[in-house]
């Protein structure tokens, strides 16, 4: 097991390596810089600003310098945002995001296996065809439909909730609620869906027959025999949902104001505002590589069957 | 109501209702199991074998699945009638099942242990440490080898031929009066079949169970049951010890099948037999032998009645015009 973990670890730098090269040259193929202004900038004023980021460099010169900050955890200065470094920009944002993100995941994977559960035991009966009923209303109504609606109803009409905001706002932890509630939505539909179905199939297999042969409670059967076979596909879907949830939270944040790295990450992709772009991509892809290795790691002692060697 | 009677299902029904119609799987199913007997129940897929036995056990899948009546008598009250905790009770402790395939049986996820321990708790309320070493006395009983060290492996840990072994040992765990065995061998290797039929033999023996033993072959019925019920159709069309029936087989399709087993002393150049045609589909079947289509003696009557139950003796019956007084 601690073998598999390192030799899973050790892959992930490649794939971080070429994650990072591949978006350095890309965002430098794209037309625009970030100095480019309706403006003309005097050449004179161009070439100093040029030469203090040391953009008047070969390109190649430019990626080992930047690669070789990258290793040193230092993302650089921010092009637009003059007095902040990238580092200062995303450490306030990504908390954030990742609050919500976790809090929306945590929720929709609660949600959804406990509605998928019902479903799956009062299959084509009234409960179910309700639960159903939700989880398509979920898949496809889109986040910034959703948003606006609970928006009008629970902080303009009823004023139960604040429209926007977050945590160190004076509403306090209320703020997280309606975000974290649209986001989940969608997630929340797909996870219940997909266990209604995996506990419908593990319920009519063959070890579930064999343990109601047994003699044991059918709560008994369910707690025991079924839900853990029923789970695995859930589990496997949490790692692209958690970096799905993360990436899709930048509607959201719009919507309800949330100061996360949503706002930054659409901003700088317009201003090529270079090394944010390139720390958006760099902690995203971080995140991405790690929720797919703890997937990994919990399918593992999840499933017996599979073996790390 | 003979004394050594264990079971006694009687004229039970067991009905799907599907979208093309309803489906009698079972229609009127009556046989007796003895003390300590094999009986073995014979028939091609479909005609019901399977589904009388969950039937027994009340385990049929519900919808579409329904017991539509009759009665299954176990030690002098109805199953069929008790509550659904009375019947947990008498699951895997008075009556236990077998499966055919081995390899999708066991629980893939929970240890050999776990899944054994968690039956002789539930039914004979030892203490999971007494429980396991029960369950490691069943594993060597059931000829597998270092049974402490294997009963903390997961099922994939082990072969076919072993996971059956270990479903043997875990029906026998409680001591149980009836064994049901659906077809137990099917999925296996021939070397491993003979080796399982033997050990079920061995056990159920030496812990004086009855055995019902669900099977499509005649070989295997022929080594190891006292009595014999011949499935078509969803009901029981003859019935009787094994020897008289092997010796003297009166329905037309309880011959058909004899004659199609290759035999060893008789080489014969001739094609082997096989009963012309295939067995009905049971949905909607109308009221005729449903044998008829299929059968070289079929009268008039057989196409509109279905033919009413002979009593040749007290063990044998058959269900077919050609004899009693519809002759």
């Amino acid at each position: 097991m601690s073998r598999f973990i390192v030799r899973r670890f050790l892959s992930v730098i490649p794939t971080f390596l070429i994650i990072v090269t591949l978006s350095f040259f890309l965002i430098r193929l794209a037309p625009g810089g970030p100095f480019a202004r309706e403006k003309k900038i005097p050449p004179e004023i161009l070439a100093n600003i040029m030469h203090k980021y040391h953009m008047d460099e070969p390109l190649i010169n430019q990626y080992f310098r930047y690669v070789g900050d990258v290793l040193h955890f230092d993302l650089g200065p921010s092009f637009r945002y003059k007095d902040h470094t990238v580092n200062e920009l995303l450490g306030a944002a990504f908390p954030v995001s990742i609050t919500l993100g976790v809090v929306s995941l945590g929720l929709a994977v609660f949600f959804g296996t406990l509605v998928g559960i019902i479903s799956a035991l009062r299959q084509n009966k009234w409960q179910d065809y309700a639960a159903m009923s939700v989880a398509v209303l979920g898949i496809s109504i889109p986040l910034f439909v959703v948003g606006p609606i609970l928006m009008l109803v629970f902080a303009l009409k009823l004023k139960w909730l604040p429209t926007s905001g977050w945590i160190n706002s004076r509403a306090g932890w209320t703020t997280i609620i309606m975000p974290s509630m649209t986001l989940m939505l969608p997630y929340f539909a797909y996870i219940a869906r997909m266990s209604r179905g995996s506990i419908i199939e593990v319920l009519r297999s063959d070890y579930v027959r064999t343990a109601r042969a047994k003699g044991l409670k059918e709560t008994v059967v369910i707690r025991k025999h079924v839900l853990k076979g029923a789970m695995l596909p859930i589990v496997t879907y949490l790692g692209p949902a958690f970096s799905g949830i993360i990436t899709g939270s930048v509607v959201v944040e719009q919507i309800f104001v949330v100061p996360g790295i949503g706002k930054i990450f659409v901003q700088s992709a317009l201003n090529r505002d270079y090394t944010v772009i390139m720390g958006d991509v760099i902690v995203y892809s971080i995140i991405l590589i790690t929720a797919n290795f703890v997937v990994d790691i919990l399918y593992g002692l999840l499933d017996p069957r599979i073996s790390y060697k | 109501m003979t004394d050594d009677v264990i079971l006694q299902v009687k004229d039970l029904k067991a009905y799907f209702k599907l979208d093309e119609g309803l489906l009698k799987a079972v229609d009127g199913v009556s046989f007796d199991l003895r003390k300590g007997e094999t009986l073995g129940i014979v028939g091609e897929s479909g005609s019901g074998k399977s589904v009388t036995n969950l039937a027994i056990m009340r385990l049929i899948p519900s919808p579409p699945g329904r017991i539509a009546g009759g009665e299954v008598e176990f030690m002098g009250k109805d199953i069929l009638k008790m509550s659904e905790e009375e019947v947990r009770k008498i699951r895997g402790n008075k009556i236990s099942m077998i499966f055919q395939d081995p390899m999708t049986c066991l629980n893939p996820f929970l240890r050999i242990s776990t899944q054994m321990v968690e039956t002789i708790v539930l039914h004979q309320g030892l203490d999971k440490k007494a429980a396991k070493d029960k369950a490691i006395e069943m594993l060597k009983l059931a000829g597998i080898p270092a049974p402490e060290k294997r009963i903390d492996q997961y099922p994939h840990q082990f072969s076919g031929g072993m996971r059956q072994r270990v479903m043997i040992a875990m029906a026998l765990s409680c001591e149980p009066e009836i064994l049901i065995a659906d077809e137990p061998t099917t999925a296996l290797d021939v070397t491993i079949q003979a080796q399982i039929l033997e050990l079920i033999n061995d056990l159920s023996a030496r812990l004086g169970t009855a055995v019902i033993l669900i099977t499509h072959s005649l070989g295997v019925v022929a080594g190891m049951c006292d009595a014999i019920c011949v499935m078509y159709a969803g009901r029981i069309v003859e019935r009787g010890n094994a020897d008289e029936i092997f010796a003297d087989p009166k329905h037309p399709y309880t011959q058909g099948l004899i004659k199609s087993v290759p035999r060893l002393d008789k080489i014969s150049t001739q094609r082997l037999y096989s009963i012309p045609g295939q067995p009905p589909n049971v949905i909607n079947l109308p009221d005729c032998c449903p044998f008829f289509p299929r059968c070289e003696r079929a009268m008039d009557v057989c196409k509109t009645k279905y033919p009413k139950v002979a009593e040749l003796s007290a063990k044998r019956s058959v269900a077919c015009w050609l004899y009693g007084e519809g002759k």
